[in-house]
């Protein structure tokens, strides 16, 4: 190797942080591993609500003249309330079917084609399709999420119920193992996300606060090291991890789950870099000042717990109320989710993702620049 | 003298709650060691971080080899060599490679990382985790960072506390190896006395964020020729000895072990006039030692309190 390239300090920083990392198993476990754990209790635990929204699509059947009513056509005319608001994602009709003991339930319907049926389901607006062929009923749906299940349940117990011609026939499955519209895509991309928030917040955040209460931040700077280089390093070390470590679980998806990558891939690595260099630049903000730990804790989770529950990581947030969905979307755990999984799910390439890849780097440079100006290196 | 490498002029420096250093100055020669003794909480760990540019003085000024901290720290950064009371590495790093990270800040390779490894005898530890040193290697670990790029001036914030008497003797040694071989100037702050007198030949006693005496060994202990140190306990102690004005010297009253210290500057002359003292008032004698003033007793006599207390 390049005896000067092998001396130089931002080699040897980097060296160094790489070993630390690579040699402490502890910091891989709790850094990553516990907090999925935990986040995964949470995320179930904030599922269970007793009042339940069931969101479901149903395919508006051509106008082939018979003049005849679907089942579906007259259930809604029957029982639903219908809702004027018209916008694209917005639903048409509802209803609800009260419940004292296990808590109401709400249908939402929106009637729409296969084609926007398809996205919203992919984006986890709604976890059910139903679609009326030739008098049957058939429902499209992803039977590894236990979520879309009930809806199935349920909703074919309100068709039974309703004095609307008797279903002899149970209406038929059809199980929407299709990729890019299961739960597991769904899933993956919220975990390589929620990887790469943890390990910047812990790996960096940590490693900073760290060193500065055992005085060695200290100790560097007191000699001619470049402090941007030590800033530096950490982060490429994170960086590298986190690529690493996001490459593992897609190749693991990949062959466990035969999930794919159906857009782009340089926007797909774009928006992932775009993602790591913000929540850098958000993890050097926070661990500026205090020489703290547990102050430092306190902080960390301040920023990752909200996104973590809030974002859409284990399940859609547009299961939260309507007027939170506009900021949830403007969180920078969201806008790195919601792209790469337009990414992997729904083909999207540069010319969708360019407004959260701007807002994304532009956030860690700002972050960033606010974190050098009040950094305490003493 | 020459230019001197340190120069600190009424230097002060406050927290919230205490006045760390109350208006320091001093000056250190090129080439000369010097200690800075003082018990817990004196000041020594603030001012040597001033002087290392690590805290900034409220007050005062801090020259070193000339220049301020402000402007010219890229140029000192480079000259300096320093070790902190407290720090602590990265654990999963190996000894060798702790040090050849900080040798690249000084731009240094391989070659000068091996020496100071075997100049600090961690030859057979080079390859062990920083984590699973003891702490007399962790010490000498810290202060061969400290001489990786053959400073001008070495600032060592007590290099040898917490170290059994063996470890401490051996950092004395490699220190006193680079006296011989370099003009380095050294600044040390210690709480035992046998430290500064073996290794150093200026020393500046400070307590409360002030000096209260400073000069070389000799000079401290032969102010006056003759001086004896006089230590005496009481069959009668009282709470508070009487003020005396026919006895010279200043008698200090330790409650804590009932015993009374003074130095004595004549002893043909003048314990015959603390005998007198002590019948005027009724005090009866119960041991007496005296001795060979020590840097020890020096400060006692000075503070009422032992150094390492
Ligand atoms: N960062 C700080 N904030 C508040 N008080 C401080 C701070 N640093 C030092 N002090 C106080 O200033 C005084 C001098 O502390 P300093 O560390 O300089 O003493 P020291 O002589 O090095 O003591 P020791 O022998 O225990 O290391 C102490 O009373 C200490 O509590
Ligand atoms: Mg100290």
């Amino acid at each position: 190797m390049n005896k000067y390239f092998a001396n130089s300090q931002l080699f040897q920083l980097i060296n160094a942080h790489f070993k630390e990392l690579i040699r402490e198993p502890g910091v891989l476990f709790w850094g990553i591993v516990f907090p999925i754990l935990m986040s995964l209790g949470l995320g179930v635990a904030f599922t269970q609500k007793t009042d339940v929204v069931r969101k479901v699509a149903i395919i508006e059947t051509n106008d082939d003249g018979s003049n005849s009513l679907t089942k579906s056509d007259s259930l809604l005319n029957f029982r639903a309330q219908e809702i004027s608001d018209l916008s694209t994602d917005s639903f048409n009709y509802s209803i609800t079917i009260p419940d004292e003991q296990l808590g109401n339930t709400t249908f939402l319907f929106r009637k729409t084609n296969w084609q926007h049926a398809m996205l919203m389901l992919k984006r986890g607006k709604i976890n059910l399709i139903l679609n009326e062929k030739d008098g049957k009923t058939e429902y499209h749906f992803d039977p590894l999420n236990p979520d879309a299940q009930l809806s199935y349940i349920k909703l074919s117990a309100l068709f039974g119920k309703n004095d609307i011609k008797p279903v002899t026939e149970v209406g038929s499955i059809k199980p929407l193992t299709l990729t890019g519209t299961r739960y597991i895509d769904f899933l993956i991309p919220g975990l390589i996300v929620m990887n790469v928030m943890m390990s910047c917040m812990w790996g960096i955040s940590y490693g900073i606060i760290d060193r500065r209460s055992k005085k060695l931040l200290r100790r560097m700077v007191a000699t001619p090291m470049k402090k941007s280089y030590f800033l530096l390093s950490l982060i490429t070390v994170r960086f590298a991890m986190n690529f690493v470590e996001s490459g593992l679980l897609v190749l693991f998806a990949w062959f466990a789950f035969n999930i794919s990558i159906q857009g782009n891939y340089a926007a797909l690595l774009a928006i992932f870099m775009a993602g790591n260099f913000a929540f850098a630049g958000i993890a050097i903000f926070i661990s500026s000042y205090t020489a703290n730990t547990e102050v430092g804790n306190g902080l960390i989770n301040a920023v990752v717990m909200p996104m973590m529950v809030l974002s859409g990581v284990f399940f859609s947030y547009h299961n939260f109320p309507d007027w939170s969905i506009p900021v949830i979307q403007k969180l920078p755990l969201t806008m790195l989710a919601d792209g790469i999984r337009s990414i992997f799910n729904e083909g999207a390439g540069f010319g969708e993702i360019y407004l959260p890849f701007g807002i994304l780097t532009l956030s860690g440079i700002v972050f960033f620049s606010l974190g050098l100006k009040i950094f305490r290196w003493h | 003298m020459e230019q001197p490498v340190i120069e600190v002029r009424n230097v002060h420096k406050s927290f919230k709650l205490v006045q760390a250093v109350k208006g320091i100055s001093l000056k250190i020669a090129a080439g000369s060691f010097v200690a800075i003794l003082g018990p817990n909480g004196a000041g020594k760990t603030t001012l040597v971080e001033m002087i290392e540019g690590i805290q900034k003085p409220d007050q005062g000024e801090i020259l070193i080899l000339g220049k301020t901290w402000k402007n010219n720290e890229d140029e000192l950064r480079q000259v300096i060599g320093l070790s902190l009371q407290e720090t602590r590495f990265i654990d999963k790093l190996r000894v060798s490679e702790t040090m050849s990270l900080f040798a690249s800040f000084f731009k240094l390779g391989k070659d000068r990382v091996d020496e100071v490894i075997s100049l600090v005898g961690l030859e057979d530890k080079r390859k062990a985790f920083v984590v699973n040193l003891s702490g007399g290697q962790r010490q000498r670990l810290a202060l061969g960072i400290a001489l990786l790029n053959k400073p001008k001036i070495l600032l060592l914030d007590e290099p040898t506390t917490g170290l059994d008497p063996n470890a401490r003797r051996e950092i004395w040694d490699i220190l006193n190896k680079l006296k011989q071989q370099s003009g380095t100037s050294m600044i040390l702050t210690t709480h035992y006395m046998e430290e500064a007198e073996r290794l150093c030949d200026y020393i500046i006693i400070i307590d409360k964020g002030e000096i209260l005496k400073e000069g070389t060994l000799d000079q401290m202990l032969n102010d006056e020729q003759g001086e004896k140190f006089v230590e005496f306990s009481l069959k009668n102690p009282p709470g508070q000895l009487p003020t005396t004005h026919e006895f010279p010297s200043k008698i200090s009253w330790n409650v804590e072990d009932s015993k009374g210290r003074f130095i004595l500057g004549k002893v043909d002359s003048q314990l015959p006039l603390f005998f007198d003292y002590l019948k005027n008032n009724n005090l009866q004698l119960n041991d007496m030692e005296c001795r060979r003033l020590t840097l020890d007793d020096l400060f006692t006599s000075l503070t009422g309190r032992h150094l390492d207390e």
